[in-house]
């Protein structure tokens, strides 16, 4: 079936197979490799990516699913060739380790602050509870995201 | 021998830093296993037995090899090579031949190769196996008994000893005598990207083998051996590696193997990534152990030890006689006892094959020392923290091997820095004084207090060797190979960091390339928190000789003398108001003809070591951490909160502060998951909690909002600029301390781990201890 559909800004219009994931899409077809895939059952949160603002699985969802939808990706995070205050402050912060789970809680992340700009820890918490990491413990990715919410409300970004 | 510069100002070492790794990491260049696709390629799925113990009478592949897209199907009829596999015991064949044992669940009996994923794994289930079922073996205890024999042998087949003083006539003469039986589960890595590889038929007319991993020279000679090839045909480029902990020390092997074999019968590049539930189906885990502690006291005084230790080191032998001699040595705990007595015992059953996970052996056996310390304490009514201030290792100490213990001994300060940081009085007190108030919810404090032996130790030295390579370009740019691998515990970080104190450029002009075995010879495993030390050293000793060639080009340049010669952060002068750019320094070296291009290479210090009594030198050095937590306990549910934590570590120099907080944060996480929620279950053999939804581990709600950090640096002379290990001690004081405050919440002492909900309820419910 053919879909329209928008991916980190540019506009698609494809022929795409139904039963296929969002997941292998994004990376297979689009070559969008930056999307993981960590447990394939929408458990680890390794695959979050935005759809119309929302943070969801995309190994839970078939393609079809985005038509007439908006994508974002960890590659859509970058505007003009500059880093976005949370790819910022996760390198200043130390919030990444392997480096897997990262692309999905950046994502996570952002979904939490396009709605909110002055999130609490227990919100932050909530944004991110879908996503795993067993490298960091979590300490400074929650410092990164507060960092990065500190730095969009000072309009630093 | 290296001279440590721990004292001296640095410009780089101990000071933040930005991990080098981390731009890729957050823009979604950074390629993983399953980022990279090569034209031309196959995916491959496995054909696993699924079936505990049997005979496999017939592999029938008609159906599967008909189906849409399928390329082939591969058996052991189409190895090349040796169909064999295993690091230490060569008891485990890469597929089973027909005629032959299964003896898991996971057992390779099949590769598919088709054109795409979903192909190759439909193929793969329609591949028929005619396996005869034999009992299965599913416990240490069944195991023992010896009565169904899963390799012909005895199924005890591998153990170690310790023989120290006499602990049998001491504990018969002591009063004071304490026993205890403890039992350490399962662990799963759980690495956030599983097991994949690519197997590329390349350019020198061998095989090139991508993939994620801990450990390249084992991946290369594994698929030599079993592609039949000399290793000069075999090429290991490792990927980004989304973790790891050991559960990529040997596996790796294993499944380039599998897809060594479609890449060469195909010669098309053959790729194999694991779904998770294979990954945690097949791969290897955290041993269980079984263990048994009898303790002599005197006064405050620890007399005497005596451990028995059972691990289930399931079909395959694979790393177990590696790790059960981590197991032996830390059986004992970090105490100075003069009588010590341990036997530890691998036995096979038919289960999934453990193998290395932080700690390698040892988290098991110091849950269980620790928790006997603790138990000896309330029940002599000693504070638990007396005791071990007591008998802690200090300079001049002999270890449980008799190894006499000199310098970089920090245990006593780290229990002095979680004395302080946790108020551990007035916390057990706050425990007390909130569980007299409270009957739903009870809290407990508990210490713990570990060692770790550095590096491979006497059991591993012809493997504890490191290579670099480090090259300047023209422009000044710096090019560093190391064996050694980065999976996430930020190594590229710190040999970047290391590079750069040593060549005196800016670290953002030095590179550290992934590994590739084409540049540098075998350094060994990428394991036992080692990296730092070794790889670091090679690192050092290849750049002094390239700086003392640039300080000789300066000389010519500006006659200044070599000994007054600074390089600071890509600039070099000698204070005389004489100076270059450390850029245009090369580029004069360069017009020289000056070679700008080393090798350092860094071998273990020797260790003396009696393996038939396990008497001697067991490490290089050793690493200390000790540590308490708060944890509150449900009495209604049985499940357990940890509420805080302050953990101290010996780590001798902390090169690189960011990074080594970073691993004691992700170490605490994770053996809190060990200690509480990780609970591995299996039916008849099958593992069935093979995904997220079943085998938990700690999200953000579970770590607890207050941890806090001491860094002791108590400097090794061996280490560069005085560093030890980090990686393994972050995790391994975890499940004592947690195990011990949930002892002390509810009153009842805590023998396994996980600590779950069901086993908290059933201690509650007991009348007795």
């Amino acid at each position: 079936m053919k879909i329209d559909f928008k991916v980190n800004g540019r506009d698609y219009s494809l022929e795409v197979r139904e039963d296929m994931r969002l997941l292998d899409f994004l990376r297979e077809e689009l070559k969008l490799t930056g999307t993981k895939e960590g447990c394939g059952e929408g458990e680890c949160g390794a695959c979050t990516v935005i759809i119309d603002g929302k943070a969801v699985n995309s190994c839970l969802v078939l393609v079809p699913e985005i038509d007439g939808r908006e994508v974002i990706t960890v590659e859509g995070l970058e505007r003009d060739g500059r880093l976005h205050p949370l790819q910022e402050s996760f390198i200043e912060k130390g919030a990444v380790q392997c480096g897997f789970c990262t692309p999905g809680m950046l994502m996570s992340a952002k979904a939490l602050l396009d709605g909110n700009a002055d999130p609490s820890d227990e919100e932050i918490m909530e944004a991110i509870e879908g996503n795993l990491c067993r490298c960091t413990g979590y300490y400074k990715i929650v410092q990164a995201i507060r960092d990065a919410a500190g730095k969009l409300r000072n309009g630093k970004a | 021998m290296l001279k440590s510069n721990s004292g001296e100002s640095t410009n780089v070492v101990g000071k933040m830093v930005k991990r080098v790794d981390a731009l890729e990491k957050v823009n979604g260049c950074a390629r993983f296993a399953a980022d990279i696709a090569f034209d031309g390629q196959i995916y491959c799925a496995l054909v696993i037995a699924e079936k505990p113990h049997g005979i496999l009478r017939s592999i029938d592949v008609s159906l599967a090899s008909k189906m849409e897209g399928v390329e082939a199907v591969f058996t052991w009829r189409d190895i090349p090579g040796d169909n064999q596999l295993g690091e230490a015991i060569k008891d485990m064949p890469c597929l089973v031949k027909e005629g032959e044992k299964i003896r898991y669940w996971g057992d390779v009996v099949a590769v598919v190769a088709a054109r795409d994923r979903i192909s190759a794994e439909n193929a793969a289930k329609s591949v028929r196996l005619d396996i005869e079922d034999l009992e299965p073996v599913l416990s240490i205890e069944e195991a023992l008994e010896d009565r169904i024999k899963i390799h012909g042998g005895s199924n005890v087949k591998v153990t170690k000893l310790i023989r120290k003083g006499d602990p049998e006539t001491v504990i018969k003469n002591s009063k004071e005598v304490f026993e205890g039986e403890f039992y350490a589960h399962y662990q799963e890595q759980a690495y956030m990207e599983p097991q994949g590889i690519t197997v590329v038929p390349d350019l020198d007319y061998g095989y090139t083998v991508y993939g994620t991993m801990q450990c390249p020279y084992y991946v290369q000679s594994a698929v030599a051996h079993v592609l039949g090839l000399p290793m000069n045909r075999i090429r290991v480029i490792q990927t980004e590696t989304g973790g790891a902990f050991g559960g990529k020390e040997d596996v790796p092997s294993y499944v380039a193997s599998y897809a060594a074999v479609a890449a060469f019968n195909l010669k098309r590049p053959a790729r194999l990534i694991y779904s998770r539930e294979i990954d945690i189906q097949t791969t290897s885990k955290r041993h269980p152990i079984k263990s048994f502690y009898r303790v002599a006291m005197d006064g405050k005084k620890i007399k005497a030890i005596e451990v028995m230790a059972y691990m289930d080191m399931g079909a395959y032998a694979t790393l177990t006689p590696i790790v059960m001699f981590r197991t032996l040595v830390h059986a004992a705990g970090a105490y100075d006892i003069e009588n010590v007595n341990v036997d530890v015992y691998g036995v096979y059953t038919n289960k999934v094959p453990p193998g290395a996970f932080r700690g390698f052996g040892s988290p098991q056996v110091l849950f269980a020392v620790e928790s006997m310390i603790d138990d000896i304490a309330w029940k002599l009514r000693i504070d638990p923290m007396e005791l071990r201030e007591e008998n802690t290792l200090r300079p001049g100490s002999r270890t449980s091997t008799d190894h006499l213990i000199v310098e970089s001994v920090g245990a006593p300060e780290t229990l002095a820095r979680v004395k302080e940081s946790s108020h551990w009085k007035d916390l057990v007190k706050e425990c007390i004084e909130f569980n007299r108030a409270n009957e739903d919810k009870k809290r407990g404090a508990g210490l713990s207090h570990i060692f770790y032996g550095v590096s491979l130790g006497a059991g591993g030295q012809a493997l504890d060797k490191s290579g670099a390579h480090v090259l300047i370009n023209r422009d000044g740019s710096v090019e560093v190979r190391i064996g050694g691998t980065e999976m996430g515990q930020g190594a590229k970080t710190v040999i970047a960091m290391m590079a750069a104190e040593e060549l005196g450029q800016r670290m953002e002009r030095i590179l550290v390339h992934q590994p590739d075995t084409a540049f540098v010879p075998d350094s060994g495993p990428t394991v036992a928190s080692r990296t730092t030390i070794y790889s670091g050293n090679a690192v050092r000793r290849a750049c002094i000789t390239l700086k003392g060639k640039l300080i000789s080009v300066f000389y010519d340049l500006f006659n200044s003398r070599p000994d007054k010669v600074k390089f600071c952060q890509g600039e070099v002068s000698d204070g005389e108001g004489r100076a270059i750019s450390f850029d245009r320094l090369v580029d004069a070296a360069y017009v020289r003809n000056v070679k700008l291009f080393e090798a350092g290479w860094y071998d273990t210090p020797k260790l003396s070591f009696d393996m038939e009594n396990g008497l001697g030198e067991a490490y290089v050095t050793y690493s200390y951490a000790s540590q308490v937590v708060q944890v509150e306990v449900d009495m209604a549910t049985g499940s357990t909160k940890v509420l805080k934590g302050f953990t101290a570590h010996d780590v001798g120099k902390a090169v690189n502060p960011d990074g080594v907080i970073g691993q004691i944060q992700g170490g605490f996480a994770q053996g809190m998951g060990y200690a509480l929620y990780e609970d591995l279950k299996l039916r008849n053999g099958k593992i069935i909690s093979d995904n997220f939804n079943t085998y938990i581990i700690p999200t953000i709600h579970e770590v607890p909002p207050e941890l806090v950090i001491d860094i002791v640096e108590d400097a090794f002379s061996e280490g560069p600029y005085g560093a030890k290990g980090i990686g393994e001690p972050s995790l391994m004081p975890v499940p004592a301390s947690v195990a011990n405050a949930v002892s002390m919440a509810i009153g009842k002492r805590v023998r396994q781990i996980p600590v779950t909900p069901e086993y908290v309820l059933g201690l509650i419910e007991k009348k007795t201890d």
